[in-house]
């Protein structure tokens, strides 16, 4: 067996708001190999989101331990952790997070700044990144231009233009209809088919059907962690009829 | 993040809200280019004084009876003769320093010619006057020894002078003019000085012999001089010298005693025209002043853009720190932005400045003078409180927790 990419184990998150103490984690292990598509479920409320953000490097847990790619970052400061999220992670929001006004190209070769890429190089993978994605075509169209599928699509090219190990997507069809969630699912799975390790949040059971594993949470602990048969995206939307969903 | 994305990253940000940028800096510009504008007229005022203290002679010193501390009492230095005839030969012959040596009568007259009648200033001098003070000729030329010890009554006019008693300047040369009722005939006319460093009108004059001056104007004197000595030297550094052997020279000649003050002074232009300038001086640090305050005042404006920006960007700083800008990151790229928006604000005001400068001197005919040190000044400072008022924006920016900001509406 592999060892695994992603590895919390206990992780405990309490916030704390005016004496009353939120406990979003209580205890969540999980350990995720290279590769794997996970989703993570459960209702609102049950800290998924707190996780993913854990997962994400971009908070830190109350106790616990988590382990990205064989290195504990549960304790680094924040100049260290957002080194990590430059170099290791990709992320996809709900509301993709575009700069407006502000070309695809240039939105997808930001993280590459931060990661001091040279200019010619970072023309280059950026416009390679949005190939992959199927926006080849749409390099100076401004978040305005484009419609939620494709916004979501150079968010997916931003997430993988510096080669990270693993993506993490906090409800990436949220806001999306069903066959362009089934669309987004599909490239998903082609990223997953290269090789990245990727995380999802979704509360939408036909979502969930496109990765093959599903972890369930509530009220701050894993409730279920079934894997199983992905169902080919690329399949369904062939399948895909109006009004299906 | 390299310091060229970072500013171009700055000056997209700007040109997305240019009217409120152009808002912001009003302040600066407006400080900027009032204090560049104000500074060159001052400066070209300053060189103006400078030229006016030229014409009238620089190395220059001048005598008077009367002792400066006790002059108050005495109602002005000047106002009882101590200074001896004998005094201008040994000045001239017992000192090192002193180059021309002029004695300098003065006394108010009335003068006719042609009919015409007019108020001036008589003086009595030697020709070497002439070449101490700096007076050229528009047409003849100055008397002579001969003229002095002979007691020639021959003048030589001023242009103001001649103006007031010819139709044409040119006629004045061989006509006779009467000073207190004597006739004098005219051997020359000086060349215009127009306002002198005092205020006075320098042309307003008519100079005659000093013999001639003593005998037919002032009179009853006797050995005594009845007005100032004029000492030119050849640089600044003589006249100081010079300055300090005449008053050895004197102070022996009139027999003073150690503990008695000097019953004379010797005062130099350059004193007078120093003393001017700490004038300009004075006004150069008002304008600091201003300058330091519209700077201070502008700087809080781009603060408080800035502290605006930075609330409404707060997903867009979120997101900046979830794809791995490191808080140092956001931190340069904000101050970058103030010192971008403040430098652009100094660059506007000298632009400013230079242009009410140039239309001050080409339509009032004001001196300006525009010094490349106070443009390097006004733009570093503008770019320094692009820094400091930009720091803590700019902080509070670097330090937003990337998973609030990112859910920020
Ligand atoms: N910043 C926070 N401060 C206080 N409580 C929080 C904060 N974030 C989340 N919580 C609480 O933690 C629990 C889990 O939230 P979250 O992880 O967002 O759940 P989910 O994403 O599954 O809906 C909720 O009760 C929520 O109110
Ligand atoms: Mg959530």
């Amino acid at each position: 067996m592999t060892e695994p990419i992603l590895e919390a184990t206990d992780l405990v998150k309490t916030y704390t708001m005016e004496d009353v103490e939120v406990r979003a984690l209580r205890g969540v292990s999980l350990a995720v190999r290279p590769g794997e598509f996970v989703s993570i479920m459960g209702t609102s409320g049950s800290g998924k989101s707190t996780m993913m953000n854990i997962l994400g490097c971009l908070d830190r847990p109350t106790s616990g331990s988590y382990k990205l790619a064989g290195k504990e970052v549960s304790k680094l400061g924040r100049g260290d952790l957002a080194t990590v999220r430059n170099k290791v992670l990709g992320f996809v929001f709900q509301s993709f997070n575009l700069l407006a006004r502000t070309s695809a190209q240039e939105n997808v070769e930001l993280p590459m700044v931060y990661a001091g890429v040279p200019a010619g190089e970072r023309h280059e993978r950026a416009i390679a990144s949005l190939e992959k994605v199927g926006l080849g075509k749409r390099l100076d169209h401004t978040p305005a231009q484009l419609s939620g599928g494709q916004q979501q699509r150079v968010a997916i090219a931003r997430a993988i233009v510096n080669r990270p190990k693993v993506i993490l997507a906090d409800e990436p069809t949220g806001n999306l209809d069903s066959r362009t969630s089934i669309e987004i699912m599909a490239l998903f799975q082609e990223l997953g088919r290269s090789g990245i390790t990727i995380v999802l949040v979704t509360h939408e059971p036909d979502i969930a059907e496109f990765t093959s594993r599903v972890v369930m949470m509530r009220d701050g602990k894993v409730l279920s962690d079934v894997t199983q048969n992905p169902t080919d995206a690329r399949a369904a939307l062939a399948n895909y009829k109006e009004g299906d969903a | 993040m390299n310091l060229f994305s970072t500013f171009r990253v700055a000056i997209l940000a700007l040109l997305l809200n240019k009217m409120r940028s152009f808002l912001t800096v009003l302040g600066i510009i407006i400080g900027v280019g009032s204090v560049i504008a104000m500074v060159a007229i001052g400066e070209g005022a300053k060189a103006e004084v400078q030229r006016a203290f030229d014409k009238m002679g620089t190395n220059l010193l001048v005598i008077r009876s009367g002792s400066a501390q006790t002059s108050g009492v005495r109602g002005g230095a000047g106002s009882q003769p101590t200074l001896l005839w004998t005094d201008v030969d040994a000045i001239r012959k017992e000192t090192l320093y002193v180059t021309k040596v002029s004695p300098s009568l003065r006394q108010n007259v009335q003068i006719l010619g042609e009919g015409k009648n007019w108020t001036t200033s008589a003086e009595g001098t030697t020709p070497e006057y002439f070449e101490i003070r700096n007076w050229t000729f528009q047409y003849g030329g100055p008397f002579n020894e001969q003229d002095v010890t002979t007691k020639a009554k021959v003048a030589v006019l001023g242009g103001t002078v001649v103006d007031n008693l010819f139709g044409n300047a040119a006629d004045a040369v061989g006509s006779t003019v009467r000073l207190n009722n004597v006739p004098f005939e005219v051997i020359g006319v000086l060349s215009r000085k127009g306002q002198a460093a005092t205020g006075q009108d320098a042309d307003d004059v008519v100079m005659v012999p000093a013999g001639t001056f003593a005998a037919k104007v002032q009179g009853g004197l006797r050995q005594y001089l009845g007005g100032s000595i004029y000492v030119g030297a050849a640089t600044p550094e003589d006249t100081r010298k010079a300055q300090a052997e005449i008053t050895t020279l004197l102070r022996a000649r009139h027999k003073l005693r150690d503990d008695e003050p000097d019953d004379f002074t010797v005062s130099s232009l350059a004193e007078a025209a120093s003393a001017r300038q700490e004038g300009t001086e004075t006004m150069t640090r008002l304008l600091a002043g201003i300058a330091l305050v519209s700077l201070l005042v502008g700087g809080i404006g781009i603060m408080n853009i800035m502290l605006v920006s930075v609330t409404e960007r707060t997903r867009e700083i979120g997101l900046r720190m979830a794809i791995g800008a490191r808080p140092g990151d956001i931190l340069i790229q904000f101050v970058i932005e103030a010192v971008v928006l403040a430098s652009v604000g100094g660059l506007l005001g000298v632009g400013l400045g230079f242009g009410v400068a140039t239309y001050l001197s080409s339509e009032f005919g004001w001196a300006t003078k525009i010094d490349p040190q106070i443009v390097a000044l006004a733009l570093g400072s503008s770019a320094l409180v692009g820094v400091g008022f930009g720091l803590y924006p700019a902080h509070k920016a670097s330090r937003l927790d990337p998973i609030q900001a990112l859910r920020y509406e």
